[in-house]
């Protein structure tokens, strides 16, 4: 066993996620498996091998960093979608916790 | 022959022809869809009023003279890929009231030359899955068998196009997700070559592998398309500028001695009799028709799905932190009796109820393989992998025009008979390769087996979609396995 359910807990924190004990039960025992399955990775000689990010070979494709007006309407249908909205602004909670 | 179930080249024959106005095709396929949708369940929305705006747009254009081959031409769209206005969900709670404010480039192409954008279809929640039962909206049904699913993830495109409710689809592959339901729905899948067509306004997958492409009826339809989406674009710098040829001409060139390697390990001794029967009257067929045969090794075949579950769920957990209840989606701060505090809490309990438990699963798999004392063992070692996979692929395909392999190991399963999210996994075990080296690949009908259709799957060389599409449509020019339709 690879990840107890204090593991999968401490996953799930950093990835911003609210998990039942249920679900915490149920993905220790998903993961582990699918981890023993990719540990046949480990098997494989990579020595000098360079890694691949990315397939096409392109590099530092640039684009002028220029401000372009938005459309009213899309501004206002953009605004409309947030979650609570004060004036123009998306209103969140405080960022500070309880201490 | 009833409108909706017509070619694109038949459509546009008949809208050319005045035999019909794009109106009443996009009006055949919207009906079609009331008909039998009950029972497929590909789509998720329907915008009918917009599609009917748009054909009449569209017959305007036929009669100015300005009809392209998809003027006018109905098509339903996976549900990942934005589009202005219309309520795009990605088979996610966490967008079920998600309107862009604009429209993918893809989308920007098509309705640019008056495609008629008729339904967004289902797919497993952000792509995640191989047979569309990971859709918060439930599954989509399989119109050979109503009982088994239709692939996935771009089950909805291709169980509509096999259902023929449109005249073409548009589905998104990562590992598979175009190709694979293709060959569980016998209908053509092709997914280009990695760059090809622009990621913008498709909702990040995994952003290295993420590639937007057609599910049609024909070979000749897919080349239609292709050349339609495809080409770089400023808002994807990923994208490549390659030259775009007309694939509609390109695939009716000869394919007399043309050469397939087919590669051992993807024959192994357990791979169902069936589909290897399939496969190896698809390999006579293709040498009937001219083309050489000949065996290649990829030994390194058997990582790719381990690579692809590494590197696409590292990816996922960071595209995918922007759900978040802030940015995008439904929000913990509109639940009433909320028992959020602060801002964290809003991310964690948006996040917890909203996102799906396969999701979830591959966000917890990427942020273990990317977190602090895992990242080499994990991430950086797929990575290296993923070098060997590829280069051996490339280098093989120096020997070789193309490389056949089939599909899918076996035709659709049940719904609900796959519980085990590894098992669900092996499902792109012929998939992930292609993906991962980002070459072009197309999935297409070689058959039925117990009365389910099975596909092969043609890989080629980077931006080589012209010969993979020519060799699948001399194939598909003889055989007769599209004029078997599933009865609804």
């Amino acid at each position: 066993m690879k990840l107890s359910k204090q593991e999968v807990k401490h996953i799930a924190d950093l990835a911003h996620l609210e998990l039942s004990e249920l679900e915490q039960e149920l993905y220790s025992g998903q993961l582990n498996s699918v981890l023993d399955y990719i540990d046949q990775l480990k098997k494989v000689n990579t020595l000098d091998v360079e890694p691949t990010a990315q397939v096409t070979g392109l590099e530092n494709i640039m684009a002028e960093d220029e401000v372009e007006e938005c459309d009213k309407q899309i501004q206002e249908k953009m605004i409309e979608q947030f979650p609570q909205r004060q004036g123009d602004y998306n209103r969140v909670k405080r960022m500070l916790r309880d201490s | 022959m009833k409108l909706n179930q017509l070619t694109i080249k038949q459509a546009y024959n008949g809208l050319k022809n005045r035999d019909f106005t794009s109106v009443e095709l996009t009006k055949a396929c919207l009906q079609r869809i009331k008909e039998v949708d009950n029972k497929v369940k590909a789509c998720l929305t329907i915008c009918e009023k917009q599609a009917l705006d748009q054909a009449a747009k569209a017959d305007v254009m036929i009669i100015k003279g300005e009809q392209k081959f998809l003027t006018g031409i109905p098509y339903i769209c996976k549900d990942i890929i934005v589009t202005k206005n219309i309520r795009t969900t990605a088979a996610s709670k966490i967008l079920d009231n998600y309107f862009p404010s604009f429209d993918a480039t893809v989308i920007k192409k098509l309705n640019q030359v008056g495609a008629v954008l008729i339904a967004k279809s289902n797919l497993d929640e952000f792509a995640h899955g191989a047979s569309t039962e990971n859709s918060a909206y439930g599954p989509t049904h399989n119109p050979w068998d109503l009982e088994r699913v239709p692939g996935g993830s771009s089950g909805g495109s291709a169980a509509a196009m096999a259902a023929d409710e449109s005249i073409f689809t548009i589905g998104s592959d990562t590992g598979g997700s175009i190709r694979h339901p293709s060959s569980y729905c016998g209908v053509i899948g092709l997914k280009p070559t990695y760059g090809r067509c622009s990621r913008y306004g498709l909702i990040a997958m995994t952003s290295s592998t993420d590639v937007i492409g057609p599910i049609t009826k024909t070979v000749e339809d897919s080349a239609i398309v292709l050349k339609q989406i495809a080409g770089s674009d400023k808002f994807d710098s990923t994208t490549v500028e390659r030259k775009i040829l007309d694939y509609h001409k390109e695939i009716k060139k000869n394919i007399n001695g043309l050469k397939i390697g087919i590669p051992k390990e993807f024959f192994p001794k357990e791979l169902d009799k069936d589909v290897e029967e399939r496969l190896q009257d698809a390999i006579n067929q293709f040498e009937k028709l001219g083309v050489k045969i000949t065996q290649i090794s990829l030994p390194h075949t058997k990582y790719a799905v381990p690579v692809y579950y590494i590197i696409t769920p590292s990816e996922i957990s960071s595209n995918l932190s922007r759900f978040d209840g802030i940015r995008y989606g439904e929000s913990e701060v509109k639940e009433q009796n909320s028992k959020a505090n602060n801002l964290l809490d809003v991310y964690y309990q948006s996040r917890g109820k909203w996102l799906g438990a396969e999701t979830k699963r591959r966000i917890m798999l990427g942020t273990y393989a990317l977190s602090a004392g895992y990242y080499d063992a994990y991430y950086l070692q797929a990575q290296k992998v993923r070098t060997i996979i590829s280069n051996e692929l490339k280098q093989e395909l120096k020997k070789v025009d193309a490389i056949l392999t089939p599909a899918t190991p076996h035709p659709a399963f049940k719904i609900g008979e796959k519980k085990d999210p590894l098992s669900m996994y092996l499902e792109d075990v012929f998939m992930s390769s292609a993906s991962l080296a980002g070459l072009p690949a197309i999935s297409f009908p070689v058959g039925f087996i117990n009365g389910l259709p099975i596909g092969a799957q043609i890989i080629g060389k980077p931006f080589d979609e012209a010969t993979i599409l020519k060799l699948a449509h001399h194939y598909e020019q003889a055989s007769n396995w599209r004029k078997t339709k599933p009865e609804l």
